[in-house]
């Protein structure tokens, strides 16, 4: 009736038909169409193209995800749920040996070491009996050790200050090379592990990262040509007080 | 961590691979490649800003490069890919989705993604046009033009003529 009918561009039908108008507009537009079957017509056809392609495909929503597809290739040997210590274990050693291959060493440092300086601390810290190879009570002999095999002088920070003691470490394997865990305990028997890895290049200082692996949380840096990562089962507020005391104790 | 981030966008980026390839496997292989390099590449996400736009735009990168790797292979193969899709009980339409799967597949790859993107994705205009890097306008006519051949496809009708995209 009115003789100011407003306009309507092929952008708004469009926008009509995937209901990003407003309601005005939409009356607007919805009264236009009346005296306008052409154009009634492809908004018709639009709207059954839009049902069609949901009758098509929306079914795949409900799909379960394949496991190939739920995590990158390079990444999936890194990170399976495992089922067993043992099965962890040697999950855990053969991985050092096998992810030499060229698609792992493509990955960066920033998935790489989280992820293995959490499997290591799944994999040690239930340990009763030999969650160390070698004791703090050996502390100069294990430093002596570890510096040997990984080249750099290593030591462990001393931690009591905010609650931890060193109860000794191990030699792991790296990515391409040996790598070191310390493990410290509080007296609650709660344990945190630090990770270290040598041999880096082209890396200059980083600033702390964080990262969750389950239910292990992983600060981690890189200080020169060492990669260090601490891992534990608890809050990142408190995992970043012990990171920044570790880092402190490395340089003093 | 990245993963569980990008874990819940995976059933939309298999919706519209699927939709996007017409293949189950073909799409999970284009799903497994985008994911690989979003997850090699998380670092370049911006954090706060969208990420299921950025995935799309991982997954876009992805599909072009491989499509214009295999443009010849492609088509060849076409023939024999079996559709795989929900099939509803209804026969009827059921006939109707046989058609749409062969009418997106003779979509122009520029009109299938736009189109995917908004009637099946439901992206806001503004979302495809970045994830696509193109502008709005170019969205827009992209869109008119892929709605309009896949309306002709469907009634049984020779597509326009392709029109040089811009």
């Amino acid at each position: 009736m009115s003789t100011e009918l407003p306009t309507f561009t092929d952008a708004d039908l469009h926008a009509y038909v995937d209901q990003r108008l407003d309601p005005a507009r939409r009356a607007q537009i919805e009264a236009w169409l009346e005296g306008n079957p052409a154009a009634a017509e492809r908004v018709r056809a639009y709207r059954e193209q839009n049902e069609l392609l949901h009758a098509a495909f929306d079914g795949v929503l409900e799909e379960p995800v394949p496991e190939r597809v739920q995590r990158p290739r390079s990444a999936r040997w890194g990170w399976m749920n495992y089922g067993g210590l043992a099965a962890t274990l040697v999950l855990g050693v053969a991985l050092g040996w096998l992810v030499r291959g060229e698609s792992q060493r493509a990955l960066p440092l920033s998935i790489v070491l989280p992820k293995q300086a959490a499997l290591a601390h799944m994999v040690y810290t239930p340990e009763v009996m030999h969650a160390v190879e070698v004791g703090a009570d050996q502390e100069a002999h294990l430093m002596k050790w570890l510096s040997k095999r990984l080249g750099v002088k290593v030591q462990a920070p001393q931690l009591q200050a905010v609650g931890f003691t060193l109860e000794g470490g191990r030699l792991l394997p790296g990515e391409d090379g040996p790598a070191a865990q310390f493990m410290y305990r509080d007296t609650a028997g709660l344990r945190l592990t630090l990770y270290l890895r040598t041999g880096l290049h082209n890396n200059r200082e980083t600033a702390f990262r964080y990262a969750k692996e389950d239910a292990v949380s992983v600060f981690y840096w890189v200080d020169g040509s060492t990669a260090y990562a601490l891992s534990g089962e608890l809050d990142r507020e408190r995992l970043l007080n012990v990171a920044q005391a570790v880092y402190k104790g490395i340089n003093p | 961590m990245p993963n569980d981030l990008i874990a819940e966008h995976i059933p939309r980026l298999r919706r519209y691979a699927r939709a996007l390839t017409g293949e189950r496997s073909r799409a999970d292989d284009l799903v497994q490649d985008t994911l690989e390099r979003a997850w090699t590449r998380f670092h370049l996400w911006q954090r706060g800003s969208n990420l299921r736009a950025w995935l799309f735009t991982v997954m876009h990168n992805v599909f072009v490069n491989q499509h214009h790797k295999n443009k010849t292979q492609r088509t060849e193969a076409l023939d024999d890919a079996a559709p795989e899709l929900t099939v509803p009980d209804d026969t009827q339409q059921s006939l109707h989705l046989r058609d749409l799967h062969k009418a997106l597949e003779q979509l122009s790859l520029e009109y299938r993604e736009v189109l995917l993107l908004v009637a099946l994705e439901q992206m806001s205009y503004a979302e495809v046009a970045e994830i696509l890097k193109i502008p709005l306008g170019t969205v827009m006519s992209r869109l008119a033009r892929g709605r309009e051949q896949l309306r002709a496809l469907l009634s049984g009708q020779a597509p326009a003529p392709l029109r040089r995209v811009k």
